[in-house]
C-alpha cells in the first residue's frame, strides 16, 4: 500500500503540520512501511468477533455529577502565549 | 420547469441541564466570569482524563426516550479530529458509530412524520468572543473555556421535512418535548438549544436529492425559517437559470435576511475520527431504561388532550396551558383546589394571569395557584364581582396576597343587602331623567347603561345581578 505524495500533504495540512517539499517522499515512503505493517494484522480471520474498543477489560466507569473547584483563571491562562487577564487571545478568527 | 419541492434536515444541539461538565466535576454555568469553570480536563493538559458524568447519559436517554428513540445496549465515545481555537484538546469527544440512541421521530400536525437519524452525546466547545472594542482588537480573538466540555445531545434528523413551516413545527415541539423531560432549559438565547439545517430542492415526486446545502447562525426557530425559505428560493432560482449548485455551507444574515456562502472551508472536512482510547464502553441495561421511562412526565400533546377531555375546556386553551410544563402544573393544581369550575379557572389563567406573568416565567415567580383557585370560587359564589376581582388580582400575582384577607382588609365585600343596593338604584334614576324617560318609551339598550352607572355609584361592589332585579323593579 503506497501512500501518494498528495496524500501526505493533504494529511499535513489535516494535522496543521508544516512540510517542506523535500521532506515528503521521504514521508511517504514512511508512511506506506507504517501502513505495511498494518495490513499483517488485517491477515488475521476476525469473523464473528467483536471489535476491541478498548484493551482495558472495564466497562461502565462513571462520576456522580458533583461539582468540585477547577483552577484559578491565573494558573488556567499561566501556559498561554497570548492572554488579557480573563481570557485566551489568538489571532483573529473569521 | 416541473414544480420543484425542498428536502430539508435538521441537526440540533442541546446542552444538558446537569449540575457539571460531561467528563469532569467543572460546574456546567452560564454566564460566570470567563475561565473560571476550568480544570486540566476540559482545558486538554496532557495526563488529564476524562471521567464519564452519569446524570448526563441518564438526561439524553431520558430525552431519547420521549422522542421515541431505540436506545443502544453499549456505546462508545469517538474522537473527532480538528483544530480550532475553542476546541483545547484538538479533538472533540462524540459519538461516531454507536450513537446512545438511534430511530424515533416527531408527528406533525398535518399528520406527516419526521424522523430521527440518531441521538448522540458529545462535548461542547468553548466560545469565541468577537467584541471588538478598539480597532487595535479587532485584530484579535478572545476564547472563553468555560462552555468547553458541556454535556450535549446532538439530534439528527432524517431528510422528512419539506417545508421551512414543518421545520418550524418540528423545532418547537421538539423544544417543548425537552423541556417537559427537564433534560435542558432550552434557552436559545444562551446557546442551550441551537439548530443547523440542511436543504436541497429537487422536482416534485423525484426520489434523489439535490445538492445539499448547509445553513448555520440560526438562533432562533424564526431564523429557521427564514432561512430556509430564503434559501430554498435562491436554489429554485438557480436552478431554474440553468446552474448548477455546489455543496457547501451558507450562514444566515439576520439583518440582511439572506444566507451567504461562507468562505474558507473548501475542500471535504475529514474529521478521521476513531474511539477514545481514554473512555471504556458503557452499557445500559434493561433496568435502567424502564428506570427512566417512568421519570418522563405526560408529554405536552397527550396532557392537551386530557384537559380537552377531563376538564371540558377548549382546545385552544387546553394548548396554551401546556404550553410550558409548569404552567399546566400551575392549572391542575388550582383545579385541584377548587374542583367546580376548571373552565372559569383556566380562563382567569389565559385571559388575566398570562398577562401579568408570560408563561416562560411560571415557576420562577411565587403565583399561588390556590389563590387564583380561591378568587374563582369567591366569583362563582358571589362573594365579589369579577370587575372587584380583576381590580385585585395583579396585587393577589405580584405580592402573593391572599384573595379573601385582601377583600377583608379593604371591604370589598359586595353589597348584597337589597336596601343599599335599591338607594344606588334610586339615586341613579333620581339623577338622569333622560335615559329613564328613554328606557320606558320602549329603549331596552338604556337598560344596560343604567346598570352601569348604579355599579359605578358602587364602585363596582355592587352586585350585578341583583342591581339588574331591583333596578327592573323599580323602573
Amino acid at each position: 500500500m503506497k501512500v501518494s505524495h498528495s496524500e501526505v500533504r493533504r494529511i499535513a495540512n489535516l494535522a496543521r503540520l508544516r512540510v517542506e517539499e523535500d521532506e515528503v517522499s521521504r514521508l511517504s515512503e514512511e508512511m506506506s512501511r507504517i501502513l505495511e505493517f498494518a495490513e499483517t494484522i488485517r491477515e488475521l480471520d476476525t469473523e464473528g468477533i467483536e471489535p476491541t474498543t478498548h484493551v482495558i477489560e472495564l466497562t461502565d466507569v462513571w462520576r456522580e455529577d458533583e461539582p468540585r473547584r477547577g483552577l484559578e483563571r491565573a494558573r488556567v491562562l499561566e501556559n498561554a502565549p497570548h492572554d488579557d487577564g480573563a481570557c485566551f487571545v489568538t489571532p483573529r478568527i473569521g | 420547469m416541473k414544480t420543484m419541492e425542498a428536502v430539508i434536515g435538521l441537526e440540533v444541539h442541546v446542552q444538558l441541564a446537569t449540575r457539571t461538565k460531561i467528563f469532569c466535576s467543572c460546574p456546567n454555568r452560564f454566564g460566570d466570569e470567563p475561565n473560571t469553570n476550568i480544570c486540566p480536563t476540559c482545558l486538554g493538559l496532557p495526563g488529564a482524563l476524562p471521567v464519564l458524568n452519569r446524570r448526563a447519559v441518564q438526561l439524553a436517554i431520558k430525552a431519547a426516550l420521549a422522542l421515541e428513540g431505540e436506545i443502544a445496549e453499549t456505546m462508545k465515545f469517538d474522537r473527532k479530529n480538528y483544530f480550532y481555537p475553542d476546541l483545547p484538546k484538538g479533538y472533540q469527544i462524540s459519538q461516531f458509530d454507536r450513537p446512545l440512541s438511534s430511530g424515533g421521530g416527531i408527528t406533525l400536525s398535518n399528520g406527516r412524520r419526521v424522523g430521527l437519524k440518531r441521538i448522540h452525546l458529545e462535548e461542547d466547545a468553548g466560545k469565541l468572543l468577537h467584541t471588538a472594542e478598539s480597532l487595535d482588537e479587532s485584530r484579535f480573538t478572545r476564547v472563553d473555556l468555560n462552555r468547553a466540555g458541556t454535556p450535549l445531545i446532538e439530534i439528527v434528523t432524517n431528510p422528512d421535512i419539506r417545508t421551512p413551516e414543518e421545520a418550524y413545527e418540528f423545532l418547537k415541539t421538539l423544544k417543548l418535548t425537552l423541556e417537559y423531560c427537564e433534560v435542558s432549559d432550552c434557552n436559545m438565547e444562551e446557546g442551550s438549544l441551537r439548530c443547523d439545517a440542511n436543504v436541497s430542492v429537487r422536482p416534485e415526486g423525484s426520489s434523489e436529492l439535490g445538492v445539499k446545502i448547509e445553513i448555520k447562525n440560526l438562533n432562533s426557530f424564526k431564523a429557521v425559517q427564514s432561512a430556509l425559505r430564503f434559501e430554498i428560493e435562491r436554489q429554485k432560482r438557480e436552478l431554474r437559470a440553468g446552474r448548477t449548485l455546489v455543496q457547501e455551507t451558507r450562514l444566515w444574515d439576520a439583518d440582511r435576511k439572506m444566507t451567504r456562502s461562507m468562505r474558507g472551508k473548501e475542500g471535504s472536512e475529514d474529521y478521521r475520527y476513531f474511539p477514545d482510547p481514554d473512555l471504556v464502553s458503557f452499557t445500559v441495561s434493561r433496568e435502567v431504561i424502564e428506570e427512566i421511562e417512568r421519570e418522563i412526565p405526560e408529554l405536552p400533546r397527550l396532557r392537551a388532550a386530557r384537559f380537552v377531555e377531563e376538564y371540558g375546556i377548549p382546545e385552544t386553551d387546553a394548548g396554551i396551558l401546556t404550553s410550558t410544563r409548569a404552567l399546566g402544573d400551575f392549572f391542575e393544581e388550582a383545579v385541584r383546589s377548587y374542583p367546580e369550575n376548571p373552565k372559569g379557572i383556566a380562563n382567569w389563567i389565559t385571559a388575566e394571569l398570562l398577562r401579568e406573568v408570560p408563561a416562560e416565567e411560571m415557576g420562577k415567580r411565587e403565583v399561588s395557584p390556590r389563590h387564583l383557585a380561591t378568587l374563582v370560587r369567591l366569583i362563582d359564589s358571589r362573594t365579589i364581582t369579577g370587575k372587584i376581582a380583576k381590580k385585585i388580582f395583579p396585587e393577589v400575582v405580584r405580592e402573593g396576597k391572599d384573595p379573601e384577607k385582601l377583600i377583608e382588609e379593604r371591604g370589598l365585600k359586595p353589597i348584597s343587602d337589597s336596601a343599599a343596593i335599591e338607594a344606588f338604584c334610586r339615586e341613579v334614576i333620581d339623577a338622569n331623567p333622560g335615559p329613564v324617560e328613554e328606557y320606558r318609551a320602549g329603549k331596552t339598550a338604556t337598560f344596560g347603561w343604567l346598570v352601569g352607572q348604579v355599579m359605578k355609584a358602587s364602585k363596582g361592589k355592587a352586585d350585578p345581578r341583583s342591581v339588574n332585579e331591583i333596578l327592573r323593579r323599580l323602573l
